[in-house]
C-alpha cells in the first residue's frame, strides 16, 4: 500500500513540481493551497506525511503544524516543513512545534525524496 | 649779626630759590625733559619723611631716652630693605589705576566707594593735623630762639603769646601761600607735581647737609671726636643713663611698637604715599631707593646721639629744651653761619613736610570729600556746569588754607602738652589705621567695602578715644576726668587703660586696641558676604597686579562727543583736548574724532578724570554719560574672584553633565531608531530572500526533474520548460523591481521631468497591453482620454504606473467576462468636479475593473512591499503572478510628483485604482467634459477589447 502525501503550498508551480515528483515516486498525493484547506485535507485525506509551506494565506504553516500536533488522531503523521524562510530561528520554531524535518527552498529533489522515504521508513 | 630781618630775608630767599627750582623743573617737564626722572631724585624726595621732628626732635628724644629715637627710622629702613615688594606692588597698581592719593587708593580698591574715600580723607586730615602743628611749632620756635641771638632763651608757651604776635601764625600763612603757589598752579590729570618733587629733593639735601654740618661741628669743632663725647658723657651719671638701652620691659615693647608704627607711616602717611607712589616716575627707581633711602636715614641720624650728649653736657640742668640742641649748640658757640644754616635746614624739613602733606591732603579733601558732596547737591547745578577746573583749584586752595589753619589751631590749643616726638606719634598711629585695608586690599581678594568701612571706623574711633582725646584733655581743652576715671565713670573705659589693659605706653596701648578692632572688623565684616561684582573686579585689579589690569572695567560705551566735554569741565578744555589727542595717537589714530566709542575710550576718560577728581567721583561722572550695559552672566563669571571661578567651574561641570545626559538620551534614541531600522532591513531582506527563493525553487525542481528523467513525455517537458522560463522572467522582474524600489526610496532615482500629456500615456500603455488583454479576452475601455491635460512628470515613470495598474486589473479580472475601464478627468480641488471649469487644477486617472474586489482591511496593505492581494478563490491558477512591488513602486512615483494613489473597492464588485496629479498650469487643452462615473462619458473600446 503506497503512502499518502499531502502537499501544502500556495505557489502553483511548486505544487506542480512536488505533485509530479511524489506521483513519480508512487505516492498518493493530495494538494492544499492555504492553511485552512490543509487542515481539512489532513482530516479527510489522512496523509502519512505532509509537505508544509510556511508563508501561506489564511493560516501559516506554523499554525497548521501546531493544530495537527494537537489532534491525537493525526499524531502519527510526519511533517516536513518546506519553506523559503531559512533563518535559524524559524527552523528551530518549526522543529519545536513538532515538525519532523525542515527543508529550505530551493531544495534538491533527490534529497527531498530521500528524506521523505527515510521518514516513512 | 642775626637780626630779625636777616632771618626773615634768609627765609624768603630760601623759599624763593625753592620756588625757582620748582618752576624750572615744571618747565623742563613741560618740554618733556624731566628733571626728576632719576632714581637719586626719587630717593632724595623720599627724605620728606624726615621733618622737623627728625631735624630737631631726634636729638630731643635721644636726650630723653638714648637710642630710643632710632625705631622711627628702623621701621622705614626695614620696610624698604625687606618689604620693597609691597611698595612695588602699590606703585604698579596705583599707576595702572591712576590713583591720586591714599584715599583714592582705598576707595578704588573697594569698588570705587565715595564713602570710603571720604572716611579715609577725614581720618588722614584729623590724624595729620597734629603733625602739621608740630612743624609750625618747630619753625616758630626756631625763629624765636634765633631772634634772641646771641642769648639762648626758650620761647614762651604758644598760648601765652597774643595771636597776632605769634610767629607760628605767620609761618602758617606763609607756608599756606607757598603751598598754594607750588601745588595748585594748574590742574594736572596725573596729579603729579614735578616741580614740587624737585624742590623736595633739594630740601632733603639742604637739611641733611645742615644736620651733618652741626654734627661735624659738635664732634670735631667742640669736642675731640666721638670718643671724646662719649667719654665725657659716661662721666656724668645723669647723661650716662642715656647710653644704656631700654631700662624696662615695657620700653622694649615700645621699641617694637615704634618700629612697626614707623614702618606703616613711611608707607601710608599722605605725603609718603604722594611722593613714593603718586609722584613716582618710573617703578624701576624703587630699586635704587630701597638702599638709598635707608642710607639717607642713616646719615641724618649719624650725629643725633653725639649732638644730644654734647647738648646735655653743655646745657646741664635742663634749662634748654633738648629739642633745640641742634640750633642752640651752634648759637652757644657763636657760629652765626652754621646757626643760620641749621635754621634753613629746619625750615627745609618743615616746608617740605607741610607742602607735600597739605597738597596730598587738599587733593584728598577736594576729590574725596568736597567734590562728591558738591556734585550731589543739585541746587549748585555743578553737574551741568561747563568748566569745573577752576572750581577744583579753588577748592584745593581753600583746603590748603583750612588744613594749615587747623594745624595752627591745634598748635595753639594742644601743642604745648607734648614733646615733638609724641605729636608725631599721634599722627603715625592715625595713619596706621590704613594698614589693614591697604595691605589687606593688596593681598586679599575677600575684602569688601563694608569691611573696609567697619575696620577704618573702628580703628579711627579707638585711636581718637585712646590717643587724640587724651591729648586734648592734657592740653586742658577737654575736662580730663574721663582719663582718670573712664567715660561715664566706668573704669573699664579709661582711655589709656582700656578694658583694664595696663603696663603699656599710650602709643602701644592705642595701637593694640585700635588695630585689633580695625583688623577684626575689616576681616569679620568682609567675611559676612562675598564681594560683589564691582568689588571683585577691583580686587582682581589690585591683588592680581598690573597684569590683571588689562581688562577695561566698562562694558558700556560713550563717544568722544560725550566724554571730551565731560573731561573738559574738570580739566579745562585745552588740557582735555590735548589728553584725548595723545590717547588717539597712542591708538594709532590721526585725530580725536576718529576715536571709536568703545569701552577703552570710556576707561581712558575715567582714568583721566580720576586724576583730577578721584576715582570714585570719576566713576560717578563717567557713569552719567555712559549707558552701561547690564553685565552678562559670562562677564560676571569672568571677573569674580577665585571662589566665583570655582562656582563657574562647578556650573560648567553641571552644564557638561547635563549636556552628557542629553547626548546620552539622544544616543539611546538614535540607537533605538537604528535598531528599528535594522530590524526593518532584516525583515525586508528576509522577505526579499523569500520572494527570490520561491521562483528559484520551481526552477530548480523542474530542472532537476528534467535532468533525472530524460524520458518525460513532450507535453510535460514543454509545460515544465514553460514554467522554468516564466519563473526566470518573474525572477528577473523581481530583481529589477527591488533595485527600482531601492533607488526610489533612497532618492537616487533619475527623473526626466517634462510636461506630459496624460491621455497620450494612457493610450500608449493600453497599446502595449493589447495582446495580453486579447489573450484573456478582457475588454479595455478608455473614457475621456483626450489630449490636452498635461502634468509635470517623468513620462516613462508615468507609463510604468499605468502599465502596472492595467496589468493588475487584467490579472484579477475573470477571463472572457473581465472588463477594465480607464477614466481621465480634470477637477477642481477641493470640492466636487466642476463641468467646464477652467480653473480645474488636478488631473485624475481611474483604472476600474470588475474583478473580485479587495477586502477593506487589505485596501491599504496592498501598497506595502511584497503584499499581494489575496485571491478570493483558492483556485490554484488564480494565484496572482507578481512581485508584490508594483503598487508600492507606483505609489512612490505618483507621490514624487505630488499626487496621490489609492484604491476604492467593494469586495465582490470590482476595484478602482485612482491617482491624481497636479495639473500643469497653462496647458491649452480644453477641460474634458467627462466625469468619473463609469459609462457616463464618451468612452471608446480599447484596441484589444474585442470580446
Amino acid at each position: 500500500m503506497s503512502h499518502r502525501i499531502l502537499i501544502v503550498d500556495d505557489e502553483p508551480n511548486i505544487v506542480i513540481s512536488l505533485e509530479y515528483l511524489m506521483k513519480k515516486e508512487g505516492f498518493q498525493v493530495a494538494v492544499a493551497t492555504d492553511g485552512e484547506a490543509a487542515l481539512q485535507q489532513a482530516s479527510s485525506f489522512v496523509p502519512d506525511l505532509i509537505l508544509l509551506d510556511i508563508m501561506m494565506p489564511r493560516k501559516s504553516g506554523f499554525e497548521v503544524c501546531q493544530a495537527l500536533r494537537a489532534d491525537p488522531a493525526l499524531a502519527a503523521v510526519k511533517i516536513i516543513m518546506l519553506t523559503a524562510k531559512g533563518r535559524e530561528t524559524e527552523v528551530a520554531k518549526g522543529l519545536a512545534l513538532g515538525a519532523d524535518a525542515y527543508i529550505t527552498k530551493p531544495f534538491s529533489t533527490r534529497d527531498l525524496v530521500v528524506q521523505i522515504k527515510s521518514l516513512l521508513g | 649779626m642775626l637780626q630779625g630781618w636777616v632771618i626773615v630775608l634768609a627765609s624768603f630767599l630760601y623759599l624763593g630759590i625753592l620756588f625757582a627750582i620748582a618752576w624750572y623743573a615744571d618747565r623742563r617737564a613741560d618740554i618733556g625733559r624731566s628733571l626728576i626722572a632719576n632714581p637719586v631724585v626719587y630717593a632724595l624726595s623720599l627724605g620728606v619723611y624726615c621733618t622737623t621732628w627728625t631735624f630737631y626732635g631726634s636729638v630731643g628724644r635721644a636726650a630723653a631716652s638714648g637710642i630710643g629715637f632710632l625705631p622711627i627710622y628702623l621701621g622705614p629702613t626695614l620696610l624698604f630693605a625687606l618689604a620693597g615688594f609691597i611698595l612695588h606692588k602699590m606703585i604698579r597698581v596705583a599707576k595702572a589705576n591712576r590713583i591720586t592719593s591714599i584715599a583714592d587708593f582705598v576707595a578704588s580698591r573697594y569698588g570705587k566707594s565715595q564713602l570710603l574715600g571720604g572716611l579715609v580723607t577725614v581720618i588722614a586730615v584729623v590724624g595729620v593735623i597734629p603733625y602739621i602743628a608740630l612743624q609750625l611749632k618747630a619753625v616758630s620756635n626756631s625763629f624765636a630762639i634765633l631772634a634772641s641771638y646771641p642769648e639762648i632763651i626758650m620761647p614762651a608757651t604758644a598760648g601765652a603769646v597774643p595771636l597776632f604776635q605769634d610767629s607760628a601764625l605767620y609761618v602758617a600763612m606763609i607756608l599756606a601761600a607757598f603751598t598754594i603757589l607750588f601745588g595748585t598752579r594748574h590742574l594736572d590729570a596725573t596729579e603729579r607735581h614735578e616741580g614740587m618733587v624737585a624742590a623736595i629733593a633739594v630740601e632733603s639735601v639742604v637739611k641733611l647737609v645742615a644736620f651733618l654740618a652741626v654734627g661735624a661741628f659738635v664732634v670735631w669743632g667742640v669736642h675731640d671726636g666721638v670718643s671724646d663725647i662719649f667719654a665725657q658723657a659716661a662721666a656724668v651719671p645723669e647723661v650716662a643713663r642715656r647710653l644704656a638701652t631700654a631700662d624696662s620691659p615695657a620700653a622694649y615693647g615700645t621699641w617694637g611698637t615704634l618700629v612697626f608704627l614707623s614702618m606703616f607711616a613711611s608707607l601710608l602717611l599722605p605725603r609718603q604715599f604722594q611722593i613714593a607712589v603718586v609722584e613716582n616716575v618710573d617703578e624701576s627707581h624703587l630699586r635704587r631707593a630701597v638702599w638709598m633711602f635707608p642710607l639717607y636715614l642713616f646719615l641724618i641720624n649719624l650725629f643725633v646721639l653725639p649732638v644730644a650728649l654734647a647738648g646735655m653736657l653743655h646745657f646741664p640742668g635742663g634749662t634748654v629744651d633738648a629739642d633745640t640742641f641742634v640750633l642752640t649748640l651752634p648759637m652757644a658757640h657763636q657760629q652765626e653761619a652754621l646757626t643760620l644754616l641749621v635754621y634753613i635746614g629746619g625750615l627745609s624739613a618743615a616746608t617740605g613736610m607741610v607742602i607735600v602733606e597739605t597738597i596730598a591732603l587738599s587733593t584728598m579733601v577736594c576729590n574725596d570729600l568736597v567734590m562728591p558732596l558738591l556734585l550731589r547737591l543739585p541746587m549748585l547745578g555743578l553737574a551741568a556746569r561747563a568748566d569745573l577746573s577752576g572750581l577744583l583749584l579753588e577748592i584745593r586752595r581753600w583746603a590748603i588754607a583750612l588744613i594749615l589753619g587747623l594745624g595752627y589751631l591745634y598748635f595753639r590749643v594742644a601743642g604745648e602738652a607734648y614733646a615733638l616726638v609724641s605729636i608725631g606719634l599721634i599722627s603715625f598711629a592715625a595713619v596706621a589705621q590704613f594698614a589693614p585695608v591697604v595691605i589687606g586690599g593688596l593681598f586679599w581678594k575677600g575684602g569688601t567695602r563694608d569691611g573696609a568701612l567697619a575696620g577704618l571706623a573702628a580703628g579711627f574711633v579707638l585711636w581718637a578715644y585712646t590717643l587724640l582725646l587724651p591729648s586734648f584733655a592734657k592740653s586742658g581743652w577737654l575736662p580730663d576726668g574721663f582719663i582718670a576715671h573712664g567715660l561715664f565713670g566706668i573704669e573699664l573705659l579709661r582711655p589709656q587703660h582700656l578694658f583694664g589693659l595696663t603696663g603699656l605706653d599710650e602709643i602701644t596701648h592705642c595701637l593694640v586696641w585700635s588695630l585689633l578692632f580695625n583688623l577684626g572688623a575689616y576681616i569679620g565684616v568682609s567675611l559676612q558676604r562675598v564681594p560683589n561684582v564691582r568689588e571683585a573686579r577691583q580686587a582682581t585689579l589690585f591683588v592680581g597686579g598690573a597684569e590683571a589690569a588689562g581688562a577695561p572695567g566698562w562694558r558700556g560705551s560713550a563717544g568722544v562727543a560725550d566724554l571730551l566735554p565731560l573731561a573738559g569741565r574738570f580739566l579745562g578744555l585745552d588740557r582735555a583736548q590735548e589728553a584725548f589727542a595723545r590717547h588717539a595717537s597712542q591708538r594709532g589714530l590721526k585725530s580725536v574724532t576718529e576715536l571709536p566709542a568703545d569701552a577703552r575710550l570710556v576707561s581712558f576718560a575715567e582714568t583721566l578724570l580720576a586724576g583730577a577728581i578721584g576715582s570714585a567721583s570719576a566713576r560717578v561722572m563717567v557713569a552719567s554719560v555712559v549707558k552701561e550695559e547690564p553685565l552678562g552672566i559670562d562677564e560676571v563669571m569672568n571677573i569674580l574672584d577665585e571662589a566665583s571661578q570655582v562656582r563657574a567651574y562647578t556650573r560648567e561641570l553641571e552644564q557638561k553633565s547635563l549636556e552628557l545626559t542629553r547626548a546620552t538620551a539622544e544616543l539611546r534614541e538614535a540607537n533605538a531608531r537604528l535598531r528599528e531600522l535594522d530590524r526593518m532591513k532584516d525583515d525586508f531582506i528576509s522577505t526579499v530572500t523569500h520572494e527570490l527563493r520561491t521562483p528559484l525553487t520551481s526552477i530548480r525542481a523542474f530542472s532537476e526533474m528534467l535532468q533525472e528523467d530524460p524520458k518525460i513525455d513532450l507535453a510535460q517537458r514543454t509545460r515544465f520548460v514553460g514554467i522554468i522560463v516564466s519563473e526566470t522572467v518573474r525572477l528577473s522582474r523581481l530583481i529589477n523591481q527591488i533595485l527600482d524600489l531601492a533607488k526610489l526610496e533612497s532618492g537616487r532615482a533619475e527623473w526626466t521631468v517634462a510636461a506630459v500629456d496624460v491621455a497620450e500615456v494612457i493610450h500608449e500603455a493600453a497599446e502595449s497591453l493589447t495582446v495580453l488583454f486579447a489573450e484573456k479576452r478582457v475588454t479595455l475601455e478608455l473614457e475621456g482620454c483626450e489630449a490636452g491635460l498635461t502634468v509635470l512628470a517623468d513620462r516613462d515613470r508615468l507609463m510604468q504606473v499605468m502599465v502596472n495598474l492595467l496589468s493588475n486589473a487584467l490579472k484579477f479580472v475573470a477571463a472572457d467576462s473581465g472588463h477594465v475601464k480607464v477614466a481621465l478627468a480634470a477637477l477642481c480641488v477641493p470640492g466636487i468636479p466642476l463641468r467646464g471649469q477652467v480653473t480645474a487644477n488636478e488631473v485624475r486617472v481611474s483604472v476600474i475593473d470588475n474583478g473580485p474586489g479587495i477586502q477593506v482591511e487589505d485596501q491599504e496593505v496592498i501598497f506595502d512591499k511584497f503584499h499581494q492581494g489575496a485571491a478570493t478563490t483558492d483556485v490554484l491558477t488564480d494565484k496572482p503572478q507578481g512581485t508584490g512591488l508594483g503598487l508600492p513602486i507606483s505609489r512612490q512615483i505618483i507621490e514624487y510628483f505630488n499626487g496621490r494613489l489609492w484604491v476604492e473597492s467593494t469586495p465582490g464588485a470590482g476595484a478602482s485604482f485612482v491617482f491624481t496629479l497636479p495639473r500643469q498650469a497653462g496647458d491649452n487643452g480644453e477641460v474634458p467634459q467627462g466625469d468619473t462615473v463609469p459609462g457616463g462619458g464618451r468612452g471608446h473600446k480599447s484596441p484589444g477589447g474585442n470580446s
